[in-house]
């Protein structure tokens, strides 16, 4: 039978580089100083038996089975307890400590359901095992005195229940809950036989539970327990693959009964996560499945004809033939694709080398274009390469946390669990954002300073904090002179001392009070680690580059580059946006950030691909769309990426998608865009393909094939067919041969292969002859581009401004159960927490407009309207409302600009001039949106019954 | 394209690259932002634009960098 068990060595390892040398059942073993009696047995070999001990967390020492005897000392003291001494002599097996574990176990049988045979955890279940371990036949009290057999079973959370006759009250979930999630939502109460947990005083899920799954993981017992397990029954075997939902690049084991994933468990050995999962990608991975998926290729003439199912072929044929129309009428440059961030390396490889070498333009775009290129393009002009300079393990060694347009107990939330931990171990947090999130002050965290600024002043913020450094003289000058490019410095150093730059004179500018900007900015040049983790709120904007730069500049002011504990980190959106910026699908780069206009780069493609390449950067996105309005571009491959509902200033968007005469939509539901389509493909998740996912920290992590493809081709084998029809074969046979490919052709991956990454685990890029082994931390010694290049960044205030009509600001961000457009999360029980977009409002701002909690409200800008619930809420400041885009029909987009990134076009979602009223209407928008999906639907073959 | 977004996005360029005290530099970056971002139908039109006559809301910045490096914003291909 599959065991799920992983080998658990009771207590968590210890670093330290003194050793103690001990002996345990005689057996001589050498282990860290700090490390317990028991994880020095399970080095030695010998397991002791144990029940409220796992080394994922701290010990507790509450159970009493893990006794031993120790030569010369008295009792029987805890193994997990008690540290490792130099040359003790420790017996893990005698009769009397046999009698102990037997009693104390006969305790804990006699409280708990005897049902063993028909509970799901049978075979998987800890207190089963130690029973068996310790010898147990009988009890000899009877099962009939005082028990906890009738507690009621809390089934409130959609994924996993919590049935209190099974526990054992060993705590591992309470000190999961605090120790590795930091939520704190679980209580012992009571004392002694009459204790019990609690998730507060309600059930889970009214509690403050953010359903990570920690205690589920932990939990020795069927206490807790997923409910696909009760369903399904026990898994029969597991593969080890990674999370497709954000850019922390969780490592799971799906686990299977045959095709059908029963329960994804978060890997203890995945560098990314260490175990540790959040409601995502633990629990709602069900969409995978869902009755909506796209089975079979349609297409269609026009966006009024009814689909038609056809075969493969004939799909990729027709999409194929339209192509060879479109450019033979409109020229080369009238088609174009766009990769996705969810797609692997692979894929999004194949589908910019389709667009370069079959359409014959660089006409290739991603949706990172709307979300983190101006961090290609900021680090890139200052550091030298466009990453991330940690791993997340960084966190650990950090002083103070500059945390800037990021919310990542939502959106990042297993790497918000790492920082907590290190926040609540006294490093110092300074947040920098409109809203006061979640962790500005939570359970044990507490920033040091909010610095609450108005939407659009990012740059103003940070040039603030900057001048104070310098006017203060805190700057690292050593560092400064050693590794960046004096001359640069020296102009930057000059504009930054300007007194403009001063947090007084920018006071009214950025909303923040000058004492606490120079509070925090003496703060975080104080500390030797500093680093700066920020997300979307910086690039999102019309000065996203120049954020980013102003990071990096203050970075290297304050010498936080090159070692563990400081540096610039992006926090990456989706799974794989930073592969998909790696595998070259921006217009103008090919793989490895190389320009297009380069023709030894060129040459290098050009040969191993087989056919000349252009030289010039092709259209992003945006562009796209406003060459469709001008007629000149006609035809575009989307591959698993909504444009329309995830790209701002909606009614634009669709209008470029009328405009066009073919749409080939390549994604496993039939989302928006598909409405504009004629060639519907159908996408595989990521449980049916093989392939790679670069995370956040560069970290290359595979991700297996658990199942075939639903509709029988995955996304790479579906782009190698329109390649072939478009006359352009490709020949690989497994997406290990494209990963070989990449490797040979870019070398930042030069060292990266399959085979490797099966003996690593994992790889950060760069990886070659240098860093064999890959890179966790970047800029060591030296910058990639040479000498770090401070860049002048001057403040320039958004277009976008509030006027008499439009008093208020809008900003737009998402929640923790939802991503993104929510097509996935949407289609899984994640619903319960999050069914519909709201705005959140000031109480103040509320009042002045009569508006009441919960009611439904006009929201209008300049550009269009829709209506959404109000919520009322002190965690905006006065003047700013805030909402998410997780469902197509709240038209969030309808009111976002088409503002961009002054570099590479990223839409400034964060910054748009709004007003609200009460008593909204559903907006002529959001009726005829409701009336297209009719037409749309009835358009859609019917579905079996 | 859209004459008017062209000529915004342009002058948001010019706006970063203002900052640099040399004149010379900063006229290059712009248009050497163009050139490395803007693909080719998009420097045509707006070279088209600008030889309407005018500067049609041009920056100062933009408008030398299209006088000074012409030759260069020309596209090669398509
Ligand atoms: S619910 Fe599970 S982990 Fe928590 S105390 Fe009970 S048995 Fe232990
Ligand atoms: S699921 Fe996570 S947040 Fe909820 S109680 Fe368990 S550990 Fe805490
Ligand atoms: S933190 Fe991100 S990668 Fe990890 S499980 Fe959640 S969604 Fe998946
Ligand atoms: S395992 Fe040591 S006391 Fe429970």
């Amino acid at each position: 039978m599959y065991s799920n068990k992983v080998l658990d060595n009771g207590t968590p390892a210890r670093t330290s580089t003194k050793t103690v040398a001990l002996q345990i059942d005689g057996v001589q073993i050498t282990v860290p100083e700090g490390t317990s009696v028991m994880r020095a047995a399970t080095d030695a070999g010998v397991k002791v038996p144990k029940l409220c001990a796992t080394d994922s967390l701290e010990a507790f020492g509450s159970c009493r089975l893990c006794l031993v005897e120790i030569e010369g000392r008295r009792g029987y003291p805890a193994s997990c307890t008690t540290p490792c001494e130099p040359g003790m002599k420790v017996k893990t097996q005698s009769k009397k400590l046999a009698t102990l574990r037997r009693s104390t176990m006969e305790l804990y049988i006699s409280d708990h359901p005897l049902d063993c045979l028909t509970c799901p955890a049978n075979g998987n279940c800890e207190l089963q095992d130690m029973a068996g371990v310790v010898g147990l036949r009988d009890v000899r009290y009877g099962y009939d005195g005082e028990n906890h057999l009738q507690a009621e079973k809390d089934t409130s959370n959609p994924y996993f229940t919590f049935d209190p006759t099974k526990c054992i009250v060993c705590s591992r979930c309470v000190r999961a809950c605090e120790e590795i999630q930091g939520t704190f939502a679980l209580t012992v109460e009571g004392r002694g036989f009459g204790s019990k947990i609690a998730p507060g005083p309600t059930d889970f899920l009214s509690s403050e539970c953010v359903s990570c799954g920690a205690c589920v993981q932990a939990c020795p017992t069927a206490t807790l327990m997923e409910k696909t397990i009760a369903d399904a029954g026990q898994p029969d075997h597991s593969v080890v693959t990674t999370c497709a939902y954000c850019g922390v690049g969780c490592s799971f084991r799906a686990e299977m009964k045959g095709n059908e994933v029963v329960r994804m468990v978060p890997n203890k050995d995945g560098k990314a996560n260490h175990g540790h999962s959040c409601v995502k990608g633990r629990f709602a991975w069900g969409y995978a499945t869902h009755p909506d998926r796209v089975k079979k290729p349609m297409i269609r003439r026009q966006i009024t004809d009814p689909w038609r199912e056809v075969s493969w072929e004939e799909a990729i044929g027709y999409a194929a033939s339209e192509i060879k129309r479109i450019q033979a009428k409109y020229g080369r440059g009238s088609v174009g694709g766009i990769t996705s961030s969810r797609c692997t390396n692979e894929e999004t490889y194949l589908v910019q080398k389709l667009v370069r070498a079959a359409f014959g333009n660089n006409n290739v775009d991603t949706c990172a274009r709307v979300c983190h290129s101006p961090t290609g393009y900021g680090l890139r002009q200052t550091l030298g390469e466009s990453a991330g300079t940690q791993d997340f393990d960084s966190v650990d060694e950090t002083d103070c946390v500059i945390l800037i347009g990021a919310n990542p107990t939502d959106g990042h939330p297993v790497f918000a669990s790492r920082m907590k931990q290190r926040l609540r171990q006294g490093a110092g947090l300074i947040v920098i954002d409109p809203r006061r999130i979640d962790i500005v002050r939570m359970p044990h965290v507490e920033a040091n300073f909010h610095l609450q600024l108005k939407p659009g002043a990012n740059v103003a913020v940070l040039n603030a904090i900057a001048h104070v450094i310098a006017t203060e003289n805190l700057a690292k000058l050593d560092y400064i002179t050693a590794r960046c490019d004096l001359a640069e410095f020296a102009k930057w150093d000059a504009f930054i001392r300007l007194p403009k730059n001063s947090p007084e004179a920018l006071e009214a500018e950025t909303g923040v009070p000058a004492v606490q900007i120079r509070g925090a900015a003496r703060l975080f040049a104080s500390v030797p680690n500093g680093s700066i983790y920020y997300g979307l709120g910086v690039t999102e904007h019309s000065q996203g580059s120049t954020t980013v730069m102003a990071i990096a500049n203050l970075a290297m002011l304050t010498g936080n580059l090159g070692r563990k504990g400081v540096g610039v980190n992006p926090l990456r959106g989706q799974n794989n946006v930073q592969g998909s910026c790696d595998m070259g699908s921006f217009p103008h780069e090919f793989p490895g950030y190389r320009h297009v206009s380069d023709p030894t780069v060129r040459e290098l493609f050009s040969t191993s691909w087989g056919v000349p390449l252009d030289g010039e950067p092709g259209l992003r996105i945006p562009n796209m769309f406003d060459a469709a309005i001008d007629g000149s571009f006609k035809a575009l491959y989307v591959q698993g990426e909504d444009i329309a509902q995830s790209d701002p200033d909606t009614k634009h968007v669709l209008r470029a998608l009328e405009a066009m005469e073919c749409i080939i939509v390549q994604d496993i539901f039939f989302n928006e865009t598909a409405k504009y389509a004629h060639v519907i493909l159908p996408g595989s998740s990521f449980l049916e393909k093989d392939g790679t996912f670069t995370n956040a920290e560069r970290r290359i992590s595979r991700v297996r094939k658990v199942m075939p493809p639903l509709a029988g081709l995955a996304d790479w084998e579906a782009t190698m067919a329109f390649a072939k029809a478009l006359g352009y074969p490709m020949h690989y046979t497994h997406p290990e041969q494209i990963m070989a490919e990449i490797a040979s052709l870019t070398p930042t991956f030069a060292g990266v292969s399959y085979d490797k990454i099966e003996r690593l685990g994992s790889i950060q890029w760069p990886c070659n002859d240098k860093a064999p082994n890959g890179t966790p931390v970047m800029h060591e010694g030296q910058f990639v581009r040479g000498k770090g290049r401070f860049m002048v960044t001057e403040y320039i205030a958004t277009e976008e401004r509030t006027s008499r009509r439009f008093p208020l600001i809008l900003t737009t961000g998402r929640i923790l159960s939802q991503y993104n457009v929510g097509a996935q999360t949407r289609r899984t029980q994640n619903a319960t927490w999050h069914d519909a977009d709201v705005l959140e409002i000031h109480p103040h701002d509320a009042e002045q407009r009569g508006i009441k909690d919960g009611e439904f409200v006009a929201l209008q800008s300049r550009k269009g309207d829709t209506a959404l619930r109000a919520v009322v809420t002190e965690r905006m400041q006065p003047g700013v409302v805030y909402t998410t885009f997780h469902h197509p029909e709240s038209g969030a987009n309808v009111v976002t600009t088409e503002n961009s990134d002054w570099a590479t076009n990223c839409p400034e979602y964060k910054v748009t001039a709004v007003q609200v009223t009460p008593n909204g209407k559903p907006s002529k928008w959001q009726q005829e949106f409701a009336s297209f999906e009719g037409v749309q639907d009835s358009l859609l073959p019917k579905k079996d019954a | 394209m859209d004459g008017s977004k062209l000529v915004k996005m342009a002058n948001q360029i010019a706006a970063f690259f203002a900052a640099e005290q040399d004149r010379k530099v900063a006229v290059e970056n712009v248009a050497g932002h163009l050139k490395r971002f803007w693909d080719p139908r998009m420097r045509r039109e707006f070279l088209a634009l600008f030889d309407t006559g005018g500067d049609h809301g041009m920056s100062e910045l933009v408008v030398a960098a299209l006088k000074t490096h012409r030759a260069t914003l020309e596209p090669t291909s398509q």
